[in-house]
């Protein structure tokens, strides 16, 4: 819930870097972090709001996204992210995610391997690295540096370094894309 | 006037609250170990969910440091049972029940016109002192970062 959310002074203390998924260019005058999971209702709204922000923003906007899985309300998140990251490793991230996002009623193993079949990525290797749990690491950084950051639920933004703690809608979200932009 | 939040360098007052309809749990069943407790409005609303839910995640980090988490608000024993079930908590969550909100008022985060607690944090030292407190926007989830930042410290202290 966002509604009653108000101005923070809650900052990003991980900066941007080159193991992060990032859409848009580095001289985008601003840049949104989202901390998500994505088997989280509410990330999923967020996920279509961001289409149609990304769409809009062109080159003015530069939109990052770190794995927030909070497991133990979102039992299929944590495999979710890894298969995120898995994709990523095979050049895919973005389209993982935004199948993820589109289907988040369907996530066991057998649904991730799907998509992964789907994005014709390397099977056996796509496989092997979720059974090993190779990117668990890469995913946990992500959750505990936006702990750090005060990530306080999902989704939560950062625009320009600054905790968004207003609503998510495409108005309010542009409106501080815009303000952040000046 | 009640008096503001207890701060830092106070004593933790002691308490015995119920954690189950026939169990109870005392603060100084914890002395040794650092204590982080959270009061909340109440089981259920949104907000207070996602923190509870979010500080779940965090129980790793939390025991780094040796600490436990105890939860609290003015919920009866029950509901807590039936609110860590659906949520799947790994910690206790304290009735602050009867006399309604007594802890909350003597730790000074009794809201008395609502009649739940404030949304405050104290870290309590592994000899019961308060060594950082604060009291949240009622509607703000206050995230985690500060709790980690306090136990940090106390885990410097304990170093050097």
């Amino acid at each position: 819930m966002t509604m009653h959310r108000r101005a923070s002074t809650a900052e990003l203390v991980v900066p941007v870097r080159a193991s992060d998924h990032v859409l848009g260019p580095a001289t985008a005058p601003v840049t949104l972090v989202e901390y998500g999971d994505f088997e989280c209702p509410h990330c999923g709204m967020a996920h279509a709001v961001l289409e149609e922000l990304l769409a809009a923003a062109g080159d003015q906007l530069r939109f990052v996204f770190r794995n927030f899985p909070l497991t133990t309300v979102h039992p299929h998140a944590e495999n979710a992210a890894e298969a995120a990251e898995a994709a990523g490793a095979q050049g895919r991230f973005w389209e993982m995610h935004d199948l993820l996002f589109e289907n988040q009623t369907a996530l066991e193993d057998d649904d991730l391997v799907a998509y992964a079949a789907a994005l014709g990525l390397n099977q056996a290797r796509f496989i092997r690295e979720l059974a090993s749990h190779t990117y668990a690491t890469k995913v946990r950084e992500d959750f505990t540096g936006g702990v750090r950051s005060g990530v306080n639920g999902t989704p939560t933004f950062f625009v320009n370094g600054y905790r968004h703690d207003d609503s998510f809608d495409l108005p309010t979200l542009a409106k501080a894309i815009a303000r952040a932009a000046e | 006037m009640d008096q503001g939040p207890l701060e830092a360098n106070t004593p933790a007052p002691d308490f015995a609250l119920h954690r189950t309809p026939d169990q109870r749990v005392s603060l100084h069943e914890f002395r040794g170990n650092p204590v982080i407790l959270a009061f909340y409005p109440a089981d259920w609303s949104p907000v207070c969910g996602d923190q509870m839910v979010l500080y779940n995640e965090i129980l790793p980090e939390f025991r780094r440091h040796d600490a436990a988490l105890l939860g609290i608000s003015v919920d009866g024993a029950w509901c807590h049972l039936a609110f860590a079930r659906d949520r799947k908590l790994g910690f206790p969550l304290l009735a602050d029940f009867e006399p309604k909100g007594e802890v909350a008022r003597t730790y000074g985060v009794y809201r008395k016109g609502d009649g739940v607690t404030e949304r405050a944090l104290f870290v309590i030292d592994d000899g019961g002192i308060i060594r950082w407190s604060y009291v949240s926007p009622i509607g703000v989830n206050p995230g985690a970062e500060g709790i980690l930042k306090a136990l940090e410290s106390l885990s410097a202290r304990a170093r050097s």
